[in-house]
């Protein structure tokens, strides 16, 4: 197990090492893990009973997932999140891939000044930026409305694109870009069938990071949107403020489960581009 | 091609060629900008302006200056050292100007900005308002300060009442950075403490709180993300995704989680009534320990992800040769390995410390009273008090502050040293 000129001390430390490491990632795992038998809980309660302790099958029980379902909020909730997850994206995604580009272009005058002014809205805290959103975005009649809660979520998104889209064109050769145009391809016939394939790894990953920044963003919502255009985090945080009710664990899992889908896809674009990458 | 090349170059180009290529530089130039160009306006409209706008709003208020305008120009020619009250052509022009605010119904915003600057003004000036609207005008304009004094046994004889019109009236104020400071302007108009301090202390509390996370954060970050860093790669990998299942996680997922392992009859409590450890429950929700330990968790990630992959990058001999030229583990390891973790040490810090000195959502959850931090002070003056110069205030002060970390960061370190996974 260790090699055998390790002394006593040595093995001592690389025993606590493991314990602690170990607890470090029980200690990230456990309050993830612990809403999903909770979730299932018969009983209104935010607690393991009796029943669910001793396996009883009747102390377990779907009903929070079917409340979900008939509780009107929370489906205008989820297709709230959906619709304006997406658009943001949409907007986030087209208009930072082209940004980054401009950006990676040694030709870019400031290009310091520019990635620092288009990387601040990561760096703002929310609640400054939702504080200022709401006073401008009232003032134009865009508050409580879904484009108002679209364009602030897009900001939000770009400097995620922008960061992995980035990366993805440090390794880009502009050379590709000069053969594909001495050969007589258009412009944006060499963006679409020479750039594009070499930085979809990167442009897909910053419109996932980009689809979740809006997906969880609360503090924005909260300020800049109606009632009309409540989303699942907020219905959770509104829910968790009035009246704690294990619907809310249902939702949580639900999430989880959304989160835990984006990872897979984000670990498998990049290990697919790092292939390509290394050839291997 | 930068312009030394170009002038390198020139001998054997003609002139012709220079130009073409210049041009040719130029539209090179202009190309890079129209593809930047479309988001520069995108994030300047929807995000730098209305930043903008809170900043500005945090120091110009014309409110009363378009209600009361008249009695302003007036208030000018007034010295409020005197001891005295301003003249009776002042009154008279004060008095028609509030029987028409009273008449327009927004007397009522009078009386709360200048309740704001002198409290208890508010009832006196509503009082007013009402008596004056049903008064006639023409009597008003010949002794319409006798009857302004007569009201609530001569309330409007005390200078500082006009002392206070008169500095609500500036259009550009430093009214809220005072009140965000805990200082006030007393009646000779010099800048004094407030007996009470509550912003000041906040901040202070919100660095405190911000600082303890960023340590808990080093201190259980960095042995993982060493052991992940020296386990086999295959390894390592499925032991990321404990890390990055978190990261990916809402922040309201894992408050919820939080709220139901911490509550009085939470699973924590009722864990440790099991086994006996304890016989009642213990009370760890709605504190400050519950916001420290929830946004530890929460903010883990960002210090191991930036720790691990600087780790990853240190090469193994170094401590080697350290130990093999007679080393003892443990300085060994303190002056030759952690030096060199620093840069995602600090990469980490300044996240994590970024990050949690403006946190709003999980404070608001879990931290009760006495958890509460600096954003939460903020989005309370925006939604309940409706006093959005002082939220503009106080937002300005902590996006300050944040500036200046980040700025001593980049000074330091470097700014683009910091990488995600």
């Amino acid at each position: 197990m260790f090699p055998s000129y390790f002394t006593f001390w040595q093995k001592l430390g690389m025993y606590a090492l493991r314990i602690t490491a170990w607890s470090t990632l029980a200690f990230l795992m456990i309050p993830i893990l612990v809403i999903v038998p909770l979730s299932f809980n018969v009983e209104p309660y935010f607690t393991f009973t009796e029943g669910m302790l001793n396996f009883d099958p009747a102390a377990y029980s779907l009903k929070w997932y079917q409340e979900i379902w008939n509780d009107d909020k929370w489906v205008l909730a989820i297709k709230n999140s959906f619709y304006i997850g997406f658009w943001a994206t949409i907007i986030a995604t087209v208009l930072g891939t082209f940004a980054a580009i401009g950006l990676t272009k040694s030709e870019m005058p400031l290009q310091s000044a520019f990635m620092a002014l288009l990387i601040s809205p990561m760096i703002v805290p929310l609640i400054i930026t939702a504080a200022g959103m709401f006073f401008f975005y009232s003032q134009l009649n865009l508050a409580g409305s879904y484009i108002g809660v679209i364009i602030a979520h897009a900001a939000l998104g770009t400097p995620f694109v922008i960061i992995t889209v980035n990366a993805a064109l440090s390794g880009f050769d502009y050379s590709l870009v000069q053969a594909s145009m001495g050969l007589g391809a258009k412009p944006v016939y060499t963006f679409f069938k020479v750039i594009m394939p070499l930085i979809r790894p990167g442009v897909i990953s910053g419109a996932l990071f980009a689809f979740i920044t809006s997906f969880d963003e609360v503090v924005v919502v909260l300020f800049l949107a109606g009632p009309e255009q409540r989303t699942i985090p907020r219905q959770m945080f509104s829910g968790l403020r009035e009246q704690i009710n294990p619907t809310i664990l249902a939702v949580a899992v639900l999430l989880v489960v959304v989160s835990a889908i984006m990872l897979l896809t984000i670990e498998f674009i990049r290990a697919r581009s790092e292939k390509i990458r290394t050839g291997v | 091609m930068s312009a030394a090349t170009l002038n390198s170059v020139s001998q054997s180009l003609s002139a012709q060629e220079i130009k073409e290529s210049k041009r040719n530089l130029k539209r090179r130039k202009l190309l890079a900008i129209l593809f930047v160009a479309p988001l520069v306006f995108f994030i300047l409209a929807a995000f730098v302006a209305p930043i903008g706008t809170m900043l500005y709003r945090s120091f110009y208020h014309p409110t009363v200056a378009q209600l009361v305008p008249e009695t302003l120009t007036q208030l000018e020619r007034w010295d409020s050292q005197s001891g005295a009250i301003p003249d009776k052509k002042t009154l008279i022009t004060f008095t028609l100007e509030l029987k028409q605010l009273a008449k327009a119904r927004t007397a009522g915003k009078l009386a709360e900005e200048i309740n704001r600057a002198l409290p208890g003004s508010s009832s006196l000036i509503k009082f007013s308002a009402r008596k004056l609207k049903k008064l006639d005008e023409q009597l008003l304009a010949n002794n319409g300060d006798q009857r302004l004094l007569e009201f609530k046994k001569g309330k409007w004889g005390d200078p500082d009442l006009w002392q206070a019109i008169k500095q609500s009236g500036s259009v550009f104020t430093d009214r809220y950075y005072l009140t965000a400071l805990d200082l006030k302007r007393d009646s000779s108009g010099s800048i004094v403490q407030r007996d009470t301090k509550i912003y000041l202390k906040l901040y202070w509390k919100s660095l405190k709180i911000a600082l303890y996370i960023t340590l808990l954060t080093i201190l259980i970050g960095f042995p993982l993300s060493y052991y992940l860093a020296t386990a086999k790669t295959k390894t390592a990998n499925i032991l990321m995704v404990f890390v990055l299942l978190p990261f990916w996680t809402s922040l309201l997922v894992r408050t919820t989680s939080w709220i139901a392992l911490l509550q009085t009859n939470g699973v924590v409590n009722s864990t440790l009534q099991s086994l006996h450890i304890i016989s009642d429950p213990l009370e760890m929700l709605y504190s400050q320990f519950s916001t420290i330990l929830a946004m530890t968790h929460i903010l883990l990630p960002f210090m191991i992800l930036p720790l691990y992959s600087v780790m990853k990058g240190i090469d193994p001999s170094y401590y080697r040769a350290a130990l093999s030229l007679g080393g003892k583990p443990i300085p060994a390891f303190i002056r030759i390995y952690m030096p060199m973790t620093l840069p995602g040490i600090s990469a980490g810090s300044l996240l994590v410390f970024i990050i949690s000195i403006g946190y709003y959502i999980t404070p608001a959850l879990v931290g009760g009273t006495d958890g509460q931090m600096i954003s939460n002070i903020i989005a309370f003056h925006m939604q309940s008090s409706n006093n959005w110069e002082l939220a503009a205030a106080l937002g300005s002060l902590l996006l300050g502050l944040i500036i200046i970390i980040y700025w001593i960061y980049d000074r330091l370190v470097g700014v683009s040293n910091i990488k995600l996974g």
